[in-house]
């Protein structure tokens, strides 16, 4: 390994997107409207494409000729590097919309500073990244203010989706040790510097879909060293079944 | 005009070759059965997503995840570009579900038998997707434009699915012991189902003739049937796997195989509900459905309250 702290902040970006989507697809086949089961099937496919380039990237630091699956799926959980808020349960419509919201309100100006790193690879990760995430903020803040303007129910539930999720939502943006250290060595984006942005976007779009935004700044955190909640053994679980059930074959 | 001559021109289009559209006069039976036709069709997409749906954690590979989701996702596409075909004739979509939901409308019985294996996503898409293309590709050129319109665009996808899950097979077979018997095993589980996706024999086909001279089927079942087993048994063999039946042989005088007897009490008994996912599957539909309630009443809802707001200002 050259580089340990790169590779592990590779690691976080590429175990959110692909916890991320294999959450998301799990409501193929079977969501409200067959244009946003669709829509849901098309984000978790960008994300794991996004987890692909990541992982490939992940694989060329750690240069111990290791492919992408390798990394995605044979660790245990206290390897994966992902925030809480990407493990957490699709829950009904609106709790998944919410953590989708919350999810792309970081990670769309993430993609936006990253595309200035230093590392020419990350710049084009984030390039292509940036593209879909702008569409995928754009589907999830139009859903959120539809929902929280729609009836009572709807605007009930997202009233309680912001309640189950808000707690994640401060540890997309407060740096980790690795964060800290890329940020140093001008690979890595200066978190800080994003949090305003994405504030002023959650206000905007609550504001809109008539919801609150929480005081609370109160943030559950540990995901990207490795502390996970109990959800993600069990996500794992199916994720790895065929690897591990087989060892080392081509599928 | 009255109806005898509106008739006749309908029928001379028919003659001719000249699309049926929309707007045009079309006799009531045409109607319906096109729309029982499209609507099954559209159905046994949707519901066609739930066994593959059923593999898409658990795919062994990135690149096999995000193959998985791209073909069920497509499946989705077809199934709104066939409930839009069918809202043309007339009928809206919800009304549709609803008549999945009832059991008053029918969808492919292929999609009542489970997916057990990692395998039989490689079976479906080489075998199911490969016996749906023989099915479509004559309808591309049905007498009714939308619904033409919309096989062109399914049937160019479908061919896709069907190398790919050949693929996927192949490396099944190419692979280990267990991987091997994995392929077999999946081969035959879907071969006898896949056989029955051609619908009843000629001889109980109860619908062919008229919709042979509406121009809405272009061949029997039989000859379907008879045209899948030719290019699947060349398939099967390449992959090394063999296929469940023993009475499957190349007959030089016909220059077709000929293959053994399908059980038809099999069949009718998973038309009538008793197959092994049956309940499953349209629970699913109906769950997803019923949930899906407020989801459509909230948009439908700040819909109409924008639109009132623009009206205001
Ligand atoms: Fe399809
Ligand atoms: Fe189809
Ligand atoms: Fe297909």
């Amino acid at each position: 390994m050259t580089d340990l702290t790169k590779y592990n902040y590779v690691l976080q970006h590429a175990d959110n997107c692909l916890i991320l989507g294999q959450r998301l697809g799990e409501w193929c086949g079977h969501g409200p409207i067959l244009e946003q089961d669709i829509a849901m099937t098309n984000i978790s496919l960008d994300l794991i494409g996004q987890a692909r380039m990541w992982y490939q990237y992940a694989a060329e630091i750690q240069n111990e000729g290791k492919s992408e699956d390798d990394i995605a799926y044979l660790r245990d959980a206290w390897g994966y590097r992902n925030v809480l808020l990407v493990e957490q349960p699709n829950g009904d419509f609106a709790q998944t919309i919410f953590r989708q919201f919350l999810y792309d309100t970081y990670s769309c100006y993430f993609y936006e500073a990253l595309m200035n790193s230093s590392d020419e690879r990350l710049a084009a990760i984030a390039a292509k990244s940036h593209k879909e995430a702008l569409y995928h903020i754009k589907w999830s803040g139009d859903w959120v203010i539809r929902l929280g303007d729609g009836t009572e129910e709807s605007h009930n539930r997202m009233v309680a989706a912001v309640q189950e999720l808000w707690s994640y939502a401060g540890e997309l943006i407060k740096p980790n040790e690795t964060e800290a250290k890329a940020h140093e060595e001008g690979y890595g984006v200066d978190l800080s510097a994003i949090k305003e942005k994405r504030d002023a976007k959650i206000r905007e779009v609550l504001t809109e879909a008539t919801l609150e935004v929480p005081e609370s700044t109160y943030a559950h955190e540990g995901g990207k060293d490795g502390r996970h909640s109990e959800h993600l053994g069990y996500i794992l679980a199916d994720l790895q079944f065929l690897q591990r059930a087989y060892p080392g074959l081509e599928w | 005009m009255d109806i005898k001559s509106l008739e006749d021109r309908f029928n001379e289009k028919i003659d001719e070759d000249v699309r049926i559209e929309p707007k045009d006069w079309m006799p009531d039976n045409y109607r319906k059965t096109l729309i029982r036709q499209i609507s099954q069709h559209a159905h046994s997409e949707i519901v066609g997503m739930l066994p593959e749906a059923n593999w898409i954690s658990r795919a062994p590979t990135l690149r096999r995840k995000a193959a998985a989701l791209a073909k069920v996702q497509d499946e989705a596409g077809h199934g709104l570009y066939l409930y839009s075909a069918c809202e043309t004739l007339g009928v809206e979509r919800d009304q549709l579900l609803q008549d999945l939901h009832s059991g008053k409308a029918k969808y492919s019985s292929i999609f009542n038998y489970p997916t057990l294996t990692w395998a039989d996503m490689g079976a479906i898409g080489w075998l199911v997707d490969g016996a749906a293309i023989m099915n479509q590709v004559p309808l591309c050129r049905a007498s009714y434009g939308p619904y033409a319109r919309a096989m062109v665009r399914v049937c160019k996808e479908e061919s896709f699915h069907q190398r790919q899950g050949f693929e996927i097979m192949l490396t099944l077979c190419k692979g280990s012991e267990e991987q091997k018997k994995m392929a077999q095993d999946a081969l035959n589980r879907w071969w006898w189902p896949s056989l029955m996706m051609f619908g009843p024999t000629d001889e109980a086909s109860t619908h062919t003739e008229q919709s042979m001279r509406w121009g809405i089927k272009r061949f029997t079942n039989d000859e379907l049937r008879q045209k899948f087993v030719d290019a699947t048994k060349p398939q099967a063999d390449l992959l090394g796997i063999t296929i469940p039946d023993k009475d499957l042989k190349w007959n030089e005088e016909r220059g077709h195989y000929d293959f053994g007897e399908i059980n038809w009490e099999e069949f009718f008994n998973v038309i009538k509900g008793n197959g092994p996912c049956n309940k499953q599957r349209v629970d699913a539909r109906k769950s997803a459905y019923d949930n899906g309630a407020w989801v459509r009443e909230a948009a439908a809802a700040h819909a109409e309250k924008k639109s009132k707001k623009q009206a205001a200002a």
